[in-house]
């Protein structure tokens, strides 16, 4: 079991009301922003992440979004090239690089081999599609997001591993002079996890590519599902999955009294908790979906094309007593939904003694060979956020490495993701343990 | 009512389909970027002395996406491409929106594929004035809501009034994906078509706009008169994007003395 820690490096300093009247955290103005408190931030995060190689953790896990304040890593590699000189030890997982957005795989390429060469082999590296926000941001057509992150994968694992120079002209890429001085560390390059949010197309292909999948925070029996999606992929290209080919991400707050960590743990629900609180405008750009996602969408229930909100949306936009009690209802669905994420082990937030056992059933039903404790979002402060860590690493993390010892959980270090061959006619292995999510009522 | 008819053709290395009605001297229409939306008022109108011909975008459901088709550009060789093969050309030429691009770009490329060409609230030249509107970061709802001056128009009721169904919803999203990879950069115009069209001699053509378009500004029509030299600009008051539906008479009328001239 490898056991990871992850933050967002939130910005913490904008009011929730900037969120709330933007309907999203994507799009909220920069106006908000702050140099003297982001170069605070930004340098606090990295000096936290020595800390939690201090304490313990196997590895220290960074993300990328871009114009919006509940991420700061907009350019993730320069942090995890810092990561690379100022830790030692800590596997540094990126996940992930927006490989649609960069544009530019080659230069990808040569970033990520930089960051590995430093660490001298700790890059585990990542990559996504990118919410749909992150295409805007880009300016990455969402029409060929797929394509896009298809042709940059197949293209930068050519660049670490066939000797150069070499011509390479492809449908979106073209490069003349293929032939990146500094290659990986790590031979034949890094381990590749993905990290994803229920998309079983990017499952289907993990799975046929050997890649660990890395379940983001998504919901137990949906997650149970992808699951037996990868592993009946990887039965049919001839191997058994198993804990090493599986990772899961859990927003996780601890504090000394529960009634602290409770008060605290709000901020994973902060401005409307980033997940749950986007437009959808933003989350459905053109072609970003495949035709299949489109007809599960289509689906769904629709209401008047002409939709009839504009006007309530108008009048709260104008009149500042109808923006104060929307903001009043947000908040109230948002205490509702904090105690709902709780009872739903989304998020887990408690003192060691509570947050154990939630932890220990979800390694139960989802087996993962990768563990990431996701840390506190919102304006939680330092020195809370310290406590949190040090309550973790002394307490939690024994107890999570115990019970995978237990539950026999091996990480894709101890096994190689795909090396357990799996014999033709033969029942494929379970993956998941179903049994515990009735009790929890999330059948 | 109910001129018309849908039919599909083996053309140009692929199936088209068509929707062709009424009769006379045929007219080709190039539909907007959410698509065919019906025969409506003013097909009926037209449809009286001419023969409307309007293919279904490739990628937009019917007509099979052509994954070569990679721009505007491209798209106006493929309709190029359908003419010729045809021998429908010169032919009339009307386009909507982003069916206004495709006809400037076929324009610019060969000014014989027409004979006369009628613009309405036309896409394809970077706006002097105002800029494009991003419909790209729109739900299928906003955008649809942005087309029209008064949403209470009776006939933008009778296309997209009510429940969206299912299908309906997926050929939005299929037209919403192929614009998309078209249109996404330069958003929804081409550089080197306004120099191209400087070269467009003799071909009659109509600007239609109306002056409450949330879509195109007027300076797209501005790049048009300036590019085309001679072009004609009809503007008709109180409408969006959509005059066609918001006041058919005042847009048939406009089309028919254009056409007729």
């Amino acid at each position: 079991m490898k056991v990871g820690y992850f933050t967002e490096r939130p910005y913490r300093w904008v009011p929730e009301e900037a969120i709330f009247k933007n309907h999203a955290f994507f799009g909220v103005s920069n106006a908000y922003f702050d140099r003297e408190k982001a170069a605070d931030d930004y340098n606090y995060y990295l000096e936290e992440a020595c800390y939690v190689e201090e304490l313990g953790f196997d590895a220290i896990a960074l993300n990328e979004h871009h114009g919006t304040p509940f991420c700061m890593g907009g350019v993730m590699d320069v942090e995890a090239a810092i990561l690379a000189r100022i830790t030692t030890k800590v596997k540094i997982v990126l996940v992930g690089n927006l490989l649609p957005g960069v544009k530019h795989p080659l230069r990808l390429a040569e970033e990520l081999a930089e960051i590995d060469l430093i660490s001298r082999g700790r890059l585990v590296t990542g990559w996504v599609r990118g919410a749909g926000s992150e295409q805007f941001f880009n300016n990455a057509n969402p029409a060929y997001n797929r394509e896009y992150f298809n042709e940059a994968h197949d293209f930068i694992l050519q660049a670490w591993t066939r000797p150069g120079p070499w011509r390479y002209e492809g449908k979106h890429f073209h490069y003349r002079h293929v032939n990146p001085w500094a290659l990986p560390y790590q031979k034949p390059y890094p381990p590749i996890w993905i990290p994803g949010v229920l998309s079983p197309e990017t499952v289907r292909w993990c799975a046929a590519h050997r890649y660990p999948y890395v379940g983001l925070g998504t919901a137990i029996g949906p997650t149970c599902d992808l699951w037996d999606i990868y592993a009946d992929e990887a039965a049919k290209q001839g191997y058994q999955a198993g804990p090493e080919n599986y990772g899961y991400l859990i927003p996780t707050f601890v504090a000394e009294t529960e009634e602290r960590a409770q008060e605290l743990g709000k901020g994973f629900v902060f401005g409307g908790g980033q997940a749950a609180f986007s437009r959808p405008e933003y989350t459905l750009p053109p072609g970003y979906n495949s035709k299949d996602a489109i007809r599960r969408l289509a689906k769904q229930p629709g209401g008047s094309w002409l939709g009839v909100s504009q006007d309530k949306l108008k009048q709260t936009q104008t009149d500042p007593q109808a923006q104060e009690e929307e903001f009043n209802e947000i908040r109230r669905k948002l205490a509702a939904s904090y105690q709902k994420a709780q009872q739903n082990l989304q998020i887990i937030v408690g003192t060691p003694k509570t947050v154990i056992p939630k932890i220990k059933t979800i390694l139960q039903i989802l087996r993962p060979g990768i563990f990431i404790l996701f840390h506190i979002q919102g304006p939680v402060s330092n020195a809370d956020r310290l406590t949190s860590i040090r309550l973790m690493a002394q307490e939690v993390v024994p107890a999570i490495r115990e019970c995978a010892k237990e539950l026999d959980l091996p990480d894709p270090y101890e096994r190689t993701p795909g090396s357990v061959r799996a014999y033709a006619g033969a029942a494929r292995v379970p993956v998941v343990d179903r049994q515990p999510l009735a009790a929890l009522g999330l059948v | 009512m109910a001129n018309w008819r849908e039919e599909t053709i083996a053309v140009a290395q692929t199936t088209l389909t068509l929707i062709r009605g009424g009769a006379g001297k045929p007219l080709l229409v190039l539909h907007d970027e959410l698509g065919y939306p019906g025969w409506m008022t003013w097909n009926e109108a037209l449809a009286q002395e001419r023969t409307l011909l309007i293919p279904l975008q490739p990628g937009f459901g019917k007509t099979p996406r052509l994954e070569w088709i990679r721009s505007y550009r491209d798209l106006g060789g493929f309709y190029a491409m359908v003419l010729r093969q045809l021998k429908l050309d010169p032919i009339d030429v009307m386009g909507f929106s982003a069916g206004g691009f495709i006809a400037a770009e076929m324009a610019a490329a060969d000014p014989h594929l027409f004979s006369k060409m009628v613009l309405v609230a036309p896409m394809g030249l970077k706006p002097t004035e105002g800029e494009i509107t991003d419909i790209f970061p729109l739900t299928i709802r906003s955008h649809l809501r942005l087309t029209v001056a008064d949403p209470t128009t009776p006939e933008f009721g009778k296309i997209y009034g009510g429940e969206m169904t299912p299908e309906q919803f997926e050929a939005f999203e299929d037209a919403r994906a192929e614009t998309a990879r078209l249109g996404w950069e330069p958003y929804m115009h081409n550089p080197s078509l306004s120099y191209l069209l400087q070269g467009v001699q003799h071909l009659p053509t109509l600007l239609i706009w109306g002056n409450r378009d949330a879509i195109v500004p007027r300076g797209c029509i501005t790049a048009y008169q300036q590019a085309i030299a001679g072009a004609q600009v009809v503007e008709i008051p109180n409408v969006g994007h959509r005059p066609e539906i918001e006041n058919a008479a005042a847009f048939v009328q406009a089309v028919r003395t254009f056409l007729a001239s």
